[in-house]
């Protein structure tokens, strides 16, 4: 199995090569930034998360999203998620992966992880999180590897897999709320401080996730012979479309309440992302271009003659992650800090160093996703070889 | 061929897996032990009063600055997002930013206010610690610092209302002037801050501070320590006498540091 995965098909090969050296590139920065701490970033005592907590939480959202194909399938009997649910539980696995790394990569102390679990704290929503992410890891992992397994002896999948199915319905939740508590919970950050927040982070993971699992479907579509089909990828755009929208919904629920209200201190952090903050707005063209992109996908989407075309669709997935990743990958924990509790307006810009060690692990997430797709298209393809 | 290797991935996988849980058990054994052996908690509760007239001296905030960072290794790093600081000195307008309004004269707004660790009754950033690095200590209720064990996630910073806590960003050593072999050096990752002076109190002494400020002309009474749970304790008596503020009292933290304006 393992040799056939590298064998033939030469641009897989160039795929997995170019990941190589991107992944290789980041260990490079990481050796720096391990070496000499934490300063090789542009975090400081101001701002003291900012680009890796931000993938972090961006990605457990996309981890989180497998249950949009795992509910259907299992709950509601949508046959036609069946080419599409291993896909969406490998597309986890890359994402815990990674969302636990961008964790990794910003402890000061890399070398004490383990004291999480040494001196296990659970008045801690990180202990938490911790248990979450690793516990969602290992049940998509068996999940991915069991029904794959079946599938290639032709039999059914054993009885209890169907526990751990249902099982991971309510952990691929939690793994989002309780992130999502691990900033709603501090008094100290007015801006997520807000009862909104998990939800916010459910419909945004929900959106961005199955928009990366269409893209997935169709680039596999395209370059790899395997189709997920027409039906799974036209659902996964009306859970895209709905997601959205409710996104939209939440934030604007956040914005009303902070604009009428007038309170400064709710007020200040958006001011901050759309306006800019005392001569201070790094990333007012971002947030904006991230509402365009939204309110364009939303658009484009419920226009049934264009969604239906596989061009147009992939550019509306490519959208919808973008809007995404903006808010949540540079907005949501960069605004937190902003004002600082003493009222200053600081700067942060990620640096040269962080940038590489960022690209290191999106690398090779896209590696795990990559590999792992190679393996159930193999499995599959032999079964139909018979 | 195939098969076998993957039987062994497999098998590997697990024992990885069983010997990874394996320290987890013994630590849940462990940490139920440590739980037992603690004393009951004395109803004691450190605290600080800051007469902030007695400390518009700027030479007085000065010498309580220095006095500390020199007591407890604190470097004075070049870069100032970086600035590592146990007590310092910041505006009133940034400090009580909730004390003020329109009209309050920009006298008082600029005043420069002394700041350090609250040492809260509820304090935010142990709450939040998810190895136990930071607590309060049940004894004398002063928020502890245990930089072996913090793995530099820097969740206490976030969740900290006041920006109390500095982290190690780089390796400190070299820009302490002067090491003092009395009191421990820190690593880079860890994070830190004013820990009351727990080693000059076990020793029967004042926090740093304190002592620094009585020692300046005029400054008798500027900073004044004691145990907020006796009555008789001059800290107490203070805080009976005169109107004093703590900083963000809404947030329910419950600072142990009183201003007196």
């Amino acid at each position: 199995m393992l040799r056939s995965i590298l064998r033939g098909n030469i641009r897989f090969a160039l795929l997995l090569a170019a990941l190589a050296l991107v992944l290789a590139a980041g260990l490079a920065a990481y050796a720096r930034q391990y070496s000499a701490g934490l300063a090789v970033t542009g975090l400081g005592r101001e701002v003291t998360w900012g680009l890796y907590i931000a993938q972090f939480t961006f990605l457990v959202g996309v981890a989180a999203s497998a249950v949009m194909v795992v509910i259907p399938y299992y709950l509601h009997d949508v046959r036609a998620f069946g080419r599409m649910l291993i896909l969406g539980e490998s597309l986890a696995v890359a994402a815990v992966t990674m969302s636990m790394l961008f964790v990794f990569v910003d402890l000061g102390q890399p070398r004490r992880v383990l004291n999480v679990l040494l001196y296990p704290c659970p008045n801690s929503l990180m202990f938490w999180d911790v248990l979450a992410l690793g516990g969602y890891l290992l049940l998509n992992l068996v999940l991915g590897a069991f029904s794959l397994e079946s599938e290639r002896q032709g039999a059914p999948p054993p009885g209890w897999l169907k526990a751990c199915v249902f099982l991971s319905i309510p952990w691929a939740v939690s793994i989002h709320t309780v992130t999502a508590f691990l900033y709603s919970g501090l008094a100290a950050r007015p801006f997520w401080l807000t009862p909104i927040l998990a939800p916010r982070f459910l419909a945004s993971a929900f959106a961005s996730g199955p928009a990366l699992l269409i893209l997935l479907g169709l680039i596999l579509r395209r370059f790899a012979r395997y189709d997920p089909g027409r039906e799974a990828i036209a659902r996964l755009a009306t859970i895209v479309t709905y997601a959205l929208l409710v996104n939209l919904f939440f934030v604007l629920v956040e914005v009303f309440t902070a604009v009428y209200s007038g309170v400064p201190e709710h007020r200040h952090a958006l001011e901050y992302l759309f306006l800019g903050l005392d001569g201070h707005g790094p990333l007012v063209l971002w947030m904006w271009a991230s509402v365009l992109l939204s309110v364009g996908s939303v658009v484009v989407l419920l226009l049934p003659g264009v969604r239906r075309r596989d061009g147009w669709l992939a550019a509306v997935c490519v959208a919808v992650i973008a809007a995404v990743w903006i808010e949540k990958g540079l907005g949501m924990v960069v605004a937190g800090f902003v004002p600082t509790p003493l009222g200053r307006v600081p700067d942060y810009a990620p640096t040269a160093t962080e940038i590489l060690i960022t690209l290191g692990v999106y690398a090779l997430g896209l590696l795990v996703l990559a590999v792992l797709c190679r393996i159930v298209l193999e499995v599959r393809a032999r079964a139909a070889r018979g | 061929m195939s098969e076998c290797r993957r039987t062994f991935l497999k098998r590997a996988g697990c024992a990885a897996l069983g010997a990874g849980s394996l320290p987890l058990l013994a630590a849940a054994g462990r940490s139920m032990a440590e739980i037992a052996s603690q004393p009951a908690p004395a109803a004691k509760q450190w605290g600080l009063v800051v007469d902030l007239k007695k400390c518009r001296s700027a030479s007085l905030r000065q010498a309580c600055i220095e006095a500390c960072h020199a007591a407890h290794n604190v470097p004075s790093m070049p870069e100032p997002r970086q600035k590592i600081e146990w007590i310092w000195s910041e505006p009133f307008g940034a400090v009580f930013g909730d004390q003020i309004h329109a009209r309050t004269p920009d006298q008082r707004k600029t005043e420069p206010v002394l700041v350090l660790c609250n040492h809260c009754s509820q304090p935010a950033c142990t709450k939040v610690c998810p190895t136990g690095a930071t607590w309060k200590r049940a004894a004398d209720g002063i928020v502890m610092m245990d930089m072996h064990r913090c793995i530099g996630c820097r969740y206490c910073m976030a969740a900290c209302p006041y920006g109390a806590r500095s982290f190690n960003w780089q390796d400190p050593r070299p820009y302490i002037a002067n090491i003092r072999p009395d009191y421990p050096t820190r690593t880079k990752g860890v994070v830190e801050k004013c820990d009351f002076c727990a080693e000059r109190l076990r020793t029967g002494g004042v926090p740093a501070c304190v002592e620094a400020a009585a020692s300046v002309a005029g400054g008798a009474g500027a900073l004044t320590f004691g145990d907020l749970a006796d009555p008789q304790s001059a800290v107490s008596q203070l805080l009976r006498q005169q109107d004093t503020i703590c900083r963000r009292p809404s947030l329910g933290t419950g600072p142990s540091v009183f201003y007196i304006l």
